[in-house]
């Protein structure tokens, strides 16, 4: 792995990190889910880096794509029984 | 603070089990004996070019109709639970307006994006990617024409053929190999043709393509759901 690679994927690693402290210590939901959203997609490009292009594109399309936006879907219905 | 220093105690126990086991770790130099076997044998054996296709669909083609099921059971959960839930009006006007961008957008946008969704679950033995993720796209596909139109709705009746039609043909697909082929879910019911073509290695094609079928009507179902109903 040349020097390039290998920077990168310690800056990805902290990123992904980064990314999920913030989703668990955020106060914001919505921020959380988008948090949460990067850490798949960021894993994606690690799974890419590790040669393993199948898994990368499983994480990318369920995990960052459907998963994200499933939440929202499900935040909204939440947001809707608040006052109850 | 007994909570905290719980806590601390317990995360450096993890921590040293986890630096146990990674001061002991020597990664493999050479592939084990059932990794070789597949490595070897795949191409001549199946005829895929893609070993990860070839081991999900063949070699481990029980374990794939085992996380069909899942999800399929994940999508049925989903619409009991939604059942009693108010279904909401496709009239009201209390919405925000979609902007122009969006919609715009996703007329140019959701045809490529199925047509992506098709080669991916298509080419699944040769490329990359297969059932899962191009079903996944496929669905995603329909996530974006819900954005760019909530009030849109999809026919249950078409998504409930497609998600039945596709299972029960995977599954008479996997007897069939009972019967003309070495085992359940074998594919080599149909020839396996030349190895990197399209129409080759066997029924993997096929299978991978009702697995796309599938996995993309299923997460169609749970977001056309969750969209269509108002809280309970």
């Amino acid at each position: 792995m040349s020097t390039l690679m290998i920077a990168m994927t310690l800056l990805f690693s902290a990123t992904v990190l980064g990314a999920a402290l913030m989703a668990i210590h955020t106060k914001s939901t919505p921020i959380a889910i988008i948090a949460a959203g990067l850490v798949s997609l960021i894993a994606s490009i690690l799974f890419l880096i590790l040669a393993a292009p199948d898994v990368a594109m499983t994480e990318a399309a369920i995990g960052s794509g459907l998963t994200t936006f499933l939440f929202f879907f499900v935040l909204n219905r939440v947001r809707g029984g608040e006052h109850d | 603070m007994i909570k905290h220093v719980t806590a601390m105690l317990l995360l450096a126990v993890i921590g040293g089990i986890f630096f146990t086991l990674y001061s002991g770790y020597a990664p493999d130099t050479e592939l084990n004996t059932t990794a070789s076997y597949y490595a070897e044998n795949t191409a001549k054996d199946l005829g895929a070019t893609n070993i990860v296709t070839a081991i999900i669909v063949t070699y481990r083609g029980l374990d794939t109709l085992g996380e069909v099921t899942v999800l399929f059971l994940a999508a049925a959960v989903v619409g009991l639970v939604l059942a009693n839930s108010k279904v909401a009006d496709a009239n009201a006007h209390n919405r925000a307006p979609v902007g122009e961008l969006l919609a715009t957008g996703s007329r140019a946008l959701v045809p490529l994006i199925l047509l992506l969704g098709a080669y991916v679950f298509v080419n699944g033995h040769l490329t990359p990617g297969g059932g899962f993720q191009g079903g996944a796209i496929v669905a995603s596909a329909m996530l974006l024409l819900l954005l760019a139109n909530p009030v849109r709705r999809f026919s249950h009746r078409l998504i409930a053929v497609i998600e039945s039609f596709s299972g029960l043909t995977y599954v008479l697909l996997g007897i069939a190999g009972l019967f003309w082929a070495g085992g359940f879910l074998d594919n080599r019911i149909l020839p396996t043709g030349e190895l990197g073509a399209l129409f080759s290695a066997g029924a993997i094609p096929l299978i991978y393509s009702l697995i796309g079928l599938k996995v993309g009507a299923e997460f169609s179902s749970i977001l056309s759901n969750l969209s269509e109903t108002e809280e309970l």
